[in-house]
């Protein structure tokens, strides 16, 4: 970026919210577009797989919560109140673009084709899980739908994401990068380090932030006080946009832009979705702690499931018997993988010292080794394994 | 064959690696036109273009996760942290990305390609924060892989090793020899395998083991000791991880002794981990307990480096007490 030299002869100082930075606004809550608002170009058909997309990843999730609290699932984290900011980004996308999120986007996941088996398989931790059962549930991954495997420690996939659209560019394949963060991650050094590093070396990545409102408990007031991601971006020089993630139109079209941005210029483009997560940060957490139920109220008011339902009504692209129809399809079958993925056995345990390296080598072979004479000793005190080498 | 010094064969060796392969990349700070504090990337923008061999900004957390995205997406990076001092911040990158990459996903992604150097250890006058010697807490990381090597031949055939392993490589170049060790090296490519230590000195009497510039100063207590008629095999482990446990088993097995040297502070180093795995395998041959000759448990000093180093008359020292045990 070009800086052009401005000199003052008095000091004068900018204060941190004297950038005015706006937000992209296209479909009201009523489902009417804002006066003067354009909707993207947005054909039935990607219309009704963006909607179907955020339906089932609410529908997951609601099943999901209530498959913890049952005992039959060890954690999980919900999507809900986020989807239009994660689905809307994800689908201006092509699928051989990589995507790199934080672990709250598993409606992108959905969206790229992610199926309800395979979502149990990884939250149930068994045999048929494409990560072999290592981590915790909701950390997926698949090689196939260039979904990056999710990694716990927060905004590590920052600098990553903007290594990997390094190579894209080198490689020549129009291609890029899509990367998710919460605002509370972008208190992290990776943050910082990945944002500069792309912008420096012109890599083309698009980071979406999802700003919802907590970083588990910790509010926004609390987390930063500057004008929230978007001025960060500007700062790295950035191309930067704001959105109101709640909004499918103004998110998508964003995106469709940040998208062609980063390819032409072969540069990083950043949208701070402004959302609001509407449930708990997992299943471990209770959020009555720390928000009160009338701005959880308020927010939900402004769902982003119900609002682009009423723009494809308008559209007569839906209806409330496709919507019915579509709510039972998607509970049957959450419900059904359930029940038989839970069926299945744990990975084996040769698995346990696989993928450390490409071949195990002789100590950890050792070590497996002396495990499973120590396994066969007291088979009933190891349920994962039930005396299956 | 050229006669190199160490940081010549690391520049070899880069130079091989992306001549042979465009998806080969050298980053780091000033790495690009400046080729490096040290030089070891001296002309590689010169040859391959600024895309292939760049200057990063000043960020070791930013420089190793855009090396694991850079690695995740095929390319071949060598990443250089340019003092291992300086390798904290991106401990986590290395630490629980870039060694937990394969196994996490189930083995669909992985950083292949990514290779770590940096260079280590004092012997400079380089005070606490650029003497360092981290090896021993990455060889605490299923997953990686920590390759020191000692000589100009060892360093090319060895970098070269850890440019084509399947496994994320942390290469730690011992600092104090980039000029100082100087040897015939190929000019074309050679790889020396990972996880073999070398046998430098055949000896019945006490095994000595070190790795990187340590291996040199063994190499000097070895012949004090000679001199008083004792024969010691000398080793230079060459990888700590995976490390070869085989071949020092045998010697030990065989001269009944063992010393283990590193710089780095003595308390939680590899040579406690190095001297239980030997004691478990050659209990009944052990003569003496195993002896360790390190760097103090104290900050690396500046005005009494001299003191703190383990040189090799404090390993001649550790040799007759274990013979005299």
């Amino acid at each position: 970026m070009k800086r052009t030299r401005n000199s003052v002869y008095q000091p004068v100082f900018i204060a941190g919210g004297d950038l005015p930075i706006p937000t992209l606004e296209i479909l009201q809550a009523d489902g009417h577009l804002y006066k003067g608002a354009e909707a993207p170009v947005l054909d039935k058909e990607m219309a009704l797989k963006i909607y179907r997309a955020m339906v089932f990843t609410r529908i997951l999730d609601e099943r999901m919560v209530a498959a913890q609290r049952q005992g039959r699932l060890s954690f999980y984290l919900t999507c809900a109140g986020e989807e239009a900011a994660v689905v809307g980004t994800a689908a201006a996308f092509s699928n051989d673009d990589m995507l790199m999120g934080q672990y709250r986007e598993q409606a992108a996941l959905r969206f790229r084709g992610f199926s309800a088996k395979q979502f149990m398989d990884q939250l149930l931790s068994n045999c048929n899980d494409l990560g072999k059962g290592r981590q915790m549930p909701v950390h997926y991954g698949s090689r196939e739908l260039n979904f990056m495997t999710i990694s716990s420690p927060l905004a590590t996939q920052i600098p990553q994401a903007a290594g990997y659209a390094y190579g894209q560019k080198l490689q020549g394949n129009k291609t890029c990068t899509l990367c998710y963060y919460g605002e509370g991650a972008a208190s992290e050094g990776d943050f910082h380090a990945g944002m500069n590093m792309a912008a420096v070396l012109k890599c083309p990545v698009v980071f979406v932030c999802r700003n919802n409102g907590y970083a588990i408990s910790t509010p926004t007031a609390e987390q930063f006080a500057g004008d929230g991601i978007a001025s960060r971006g500007i700062g790295y020089g950035i191309r930067t946009i704001r959105v109101d993630g709640n909004d499918l139109l103004a998110v998508y079209a964003a995106s469709v832009e940040a998208r062609r941005l980063a390819l032409e210029h072969s540069e990083p483009v950043l949208i701070e979705a402004m959302s609001y997560r509407l449930g708990a940060h997992s299943t471990s957490d209770d959020p009555s702690g720390y928000r009160s139920r009338e701005e959880e109220d308020k927010w939900r008011q402004l769902d982003p499931i119900e609002r682009l339902k009423k723009w494809l009504i308008r559209q007569q692209w839906w209806g409330e018997v496709e919507e019915k129809a579509l709510l039972e399809e998607y509970r049957a079958e959450v419900l059904a993988e359930l029940k038989a993925e839970e069926q299945l056995p744990a990975p084996a345990l040769g698995q346990l010292i696989e993928d450390v390296y490409d071949q195990p080598p002789w100590h950890l072979q050792r070590q497996y080794d002396a495990l499973v004479q120590h396994l066969r000793k007291y088979p009933e005190q190891y349920p994962a394994t039930k005396g299956s080498y | 064959m050229a006669t190199m010094n160490l940081l010549q064969a690391v520049n070899s060796a880069l130079d091989n690696a992306m001549a042979a392969n465009d998806r080969v990349l050298c980053l780091g700070e000033d790495v690009g036109t400046f080729g490096g504090v040290f030089r070891a990337t001296s002309h590689l923008q010169e040859k391959y273009g600024r895309e292939r061999c760049f200057n990063t900004p000043l960020t070791e957390q930013g420089i190793a996760g855009f090396a694991v995205g850079l690695a995740a997406q095929g390319s071949v990076p060598v990443a250089e942290i340019q003092f291992a001092d300086y390798i904290f911040p991106a401990f986590d990158q290395i630490v629980n990305e870039a060694a937990k990459f394969r196994y996490r996903s189930g083995n669909q992604f992985n950083v292949a390609g990514l290779t770590f150097r940096s260079p280590y250890g004092g012997g400079i006058a380089g005070g606490l924060y650029h003497s360092q010697s981290p090896e021993a807490y990455f060889c605490h990381t299923p997953g990686l892989k920590v390759v020191v090597p000692s000589t100009p031949y060892q360093a090319k055939g060895l970098l070269l090793a850890a440019i084509e392993d399947p496994n994320p490589v942390l290469f730690f170049e011992p600092k104090r020899l980039y000029r100082a060790a100087v040897g015939e090296v190929p000019e074309t490519a050679y790889t020396l395998p990972l996880g073999k230590a070398e046998v430098l000195q055949a000896g019945s009497d006490i095994t000595l083991l070190a790795w990187g510039a340590q291996t040199e100063v063994t190499q000097k207590a070895a012949e004090l000791a000679a001199g008083e008629g004792i024969s010691c095999e000398v080793i230079d482990l060459r990888t700590l991880l995976p490390w070869d446990l085989e071949s020092v088993v045998a010697s030990v097995c065989k001269t009944g002794r063992l010393l283990v040297s590193h710089e780095a502070p003595r308390t939680g180093g590899f040579a406690g981990e190095i001297a239980t795995a030997i004691q478990e395998a050659c209990f009944l041959s052990l003569e003496a307990p195993i002896s360790r000759v390190t760097g103090l448990d104290t900050p690396f000093p500046l005005a009494h480096e001299k003191e703190y180093l383990p040189d090799h008359l404090k390993i001649y020292e550790a040799i007759k007490a274990s013979m005299d045990y």
